[in-house]
């Protein structure tokens, strides 16, 4: 697959494409010196960069076609796996995946949506936007998962629900506030990771747990930037305009007391070091379970049922 | 130009109409039967000749449904604080004020306890007139303190649901309400009390993704817009029309997620008979 390169990444790619090029002639025109400068300056540009991304552009890493999805972090952050499908009623949904794996030798359920990487693979996985099976093999993979006491993680990265016939058929909305109902009273620990987007009730769907987390460069809102823009502006030019104004990045959730903490990301973005994410993520996975090592379950459930209930903002 | 001809078959706006019109008379959106107010309000705001049943506020809910003086209302004060300080085309502040001048409700949902031939219960009412029924942080903790007072008094909960879905304006914030809303439901059904979920004249988005569809029993009005995404959203996604009947009532019922559809005027006695075998 081709490199996709976002626009305000060009002048770090063009850089380094510089250096590249300069490094073949190095040991003949004794271009060492220059070349350190040139990369001292594109760490530089990349910090800045990086540092001061709108959240539009947080938005657009979030959705890069390169970064690592739930099945890339699964390969490279656990052991074991064992995979698991359908949700015993209709189908296998193919935008949810989940199973048991070792994270470091200690078991747990991982759930999460799944993207594909190119056209064939987006449209068996259908964009990483479930049907209602999906929610539904999840929500049995979990009280599996509570059946023998291991806990769960799940990986939230997904542009919604699908909203086609069928779903709606099949209950997209009751598949989606069973899980809803029915996680919060999950008798195992539940660490909800966003490793992307995270749209609306679609991403909720699997994320309702102890610990939120979100990844430096995603996004977590009640509706993506383009439709808030085509409701509210009526047109969809307004993107940047709606992404800023729902406050969706990372930092924002952080500040509404959303999310509990925020996992960097190589300089740059996920996409631009697999291996090096997936060890970040998992040593925070490690710490994270080390918490609900001793709680007992009723404990937990009302301690999960009281943090959501202190999610909002109103005057009295 | 098929569609600009076909106004009066336009969805959207034969929704707006079915909102209750001021004036002496109202004409009926389905059939063009002409009522006088008074004919109407007795009939609750249904069509005398064909059945259509039109949009109507906590107020009118509570005003038949409810035992003659019996409502007590909880958490009136509770008003939005515009936590993402949102402006779109207007600022949400303004929003917010001028939706409470015009409609004189604080926000989209009423709360409270009352009798229903003589049996206590907790109610939530839904305002679809107040930003779409949009659900923010108000919306979803009057219903979760609601579910709280159904839980400690041990009363059975009603919410009768109208409602766009989750409010954009208040972003992640509004999410989350979801999860909020569920949770003390979920924590209702442990107790073993009973939840009865009345889904009217829209219900769609994150309201039928979280309380609309956990009721013990789910009841609906005849031909009221059920669904999670809007008919609009998934036509431009598959690209093309959808069949007839399409997220109605009665395709709900036929695909096994709303038990039973009930009159207005059998509201009030349907729900109390549920309530003499759930409680
Ligand atoms: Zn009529």
């Amino acid at each position: 697959m081709a490199e996709v390169i976002l626009d305000f990444e060009r002048p770090i790619r063009d850089l380094e494409n510089k250096i590249e090029e300069m490094r073949k002639y190095e040991d003949n025109l004794g271009l060492k010196k220059e070349i350190e400068n040139l990369e001292k300056k594109v760490n530089q540009l990349k910090e800045n960069i990086y540092e001061n991304l709108t959240r539009w552009q947080r938005v657009q890493l979030a959705r890069h076609p390169e970064r690592p999805y739930t099945l890339d972090y699964v390969y490279m952050m656990t052991e074991d796996f064992i995979e698991f499908h359908g949700d015993r009623n209709y189908a296998d949904d193919k935008a949810i995946v989940g199973g048991f794996a070792k994270i470091d030798g200690q078991k747990v359920m991982i759930i999460g949506h799944q993207k594909g990487r190119d056209t064939k693979s987006n449209i068996y996985r259908n964009f990483g936007m479930p049907n209602p099976e999906g929610y539904r093999k999840a929500l049995r993979l979990m009280k599996l998962a509570a059946k023998f006491d291991v806990p769960v993680i799940t990986l939230i990265d997904t542009p919604g629900a699908f909203p086609g016939i069928e779903a709606e058929e099949r209950g997209q909305a009751e598949a989606i506030a069973r899980n809803l109902l029915e996680m919060s009273r999950l008798k195992v620990p539940i660490i909800v990771v966003i490793i992307g987007e995270g749209a609306s009730g679609g991403a909720l769907g699997i994320g309702v747990g102890d610990r939120i987390l979100m990844l430096e460069n995603t996004w977590y809102s009640v509706i993506s930037p383009e439709s808030c823009s085509s409701i509210l502006w009526r047109t969809w030019e307004y993107k940047e305009q709606a992404a800023e104004a729902l406050k969706l990045t990372a930092k924002d959730l952080l500040e509404q007391g959303i999310i509990d903490r925020i996992v960097p990301e190589p300089l740059g973005g996920a996409h631009k070091n697999h291996q090096k994410m997936a060890d970040i993520l998992k040593n925070t996975l490690l710490e994270e379970l080390v918490l609900f090592r001793k709680i007992k379950p009723e404990k937990l459930i009302e301690q999960r049922i009281n943090k959501f209930g202190k999610m909002g903002f109103y005057k009295e | 130009m098929g569609w600009f001809k076909r106004t009066k078959k336009n969805i959207s706006d034969k929704s707006q109409k079915r909102n209750i019109p001021d004036g002496q008379w109202v004409k009926c959106v389905d059939c063009d039967e002409i009522m006088h107010k008074k004919q109407f309000e007795l009939n609750l705001w249904v069509c005398v000749k064909c059945g259509s049943h039109f949009r109507i506020g906590s107020d009118e809910y509570l005003s038949f449904l409810l035992d003659k003086n019996s409502f007590s209302e909880m958490d009136r004060k509770l008003i939005s604080a515009d936590p993402l300080d949102f402006t779109d085309t207007q600022k949400y502040s303004d929003r917010i004020k001028s939706s409470i001048k015009k409609t004189k409700l604080n926000d989209a949902v009423k709360t409270g306890t009352g009798k229903i031939n003589g049996k206590k219960i907790a109610i939530a009412v839904m305002d679809f007139k107040f930003i779409g029924g949009s659900m923010g942080s108000v919306v979803g903790e009057k219903i979760a303190r609601a579910a709280d007072k159904a839980y400690k008094d041990k009363i059975p909960l009603i919410i009768i649901s109208s409602s766009g879905g989750a409010r954009m304006m208040e972003g992640a914030f509004s999410l989350m309400q979801m999860a909020k809303t569920s949770s003390r439901l979920a924590r209702l059904a442990d107790a073993g009390i009973p939840y009865i979920s009345v889904l009217t004249d829209p219900t769609t988005g994150g309201i039928t993704a979280s309380y609309a569809m956990l009721g013990d029993v789910n009841i609906a009005e005849p031909n009221a817009l059920i669904g999670f995404a809007g008919p609009r959203v998934i036509k431009e996604t598959i690209g093309r029309d959808l069949p007839a009947g399409f997220q109605k009532s009665e395709f709900l019922v036929e695909k096994g997620f709303i038990d039973f559809i009930v009159n207005r005027k059998d509201l009030k006695n349907k729900i109390s008979l549920l309530l003499e075998y759930l409680t």
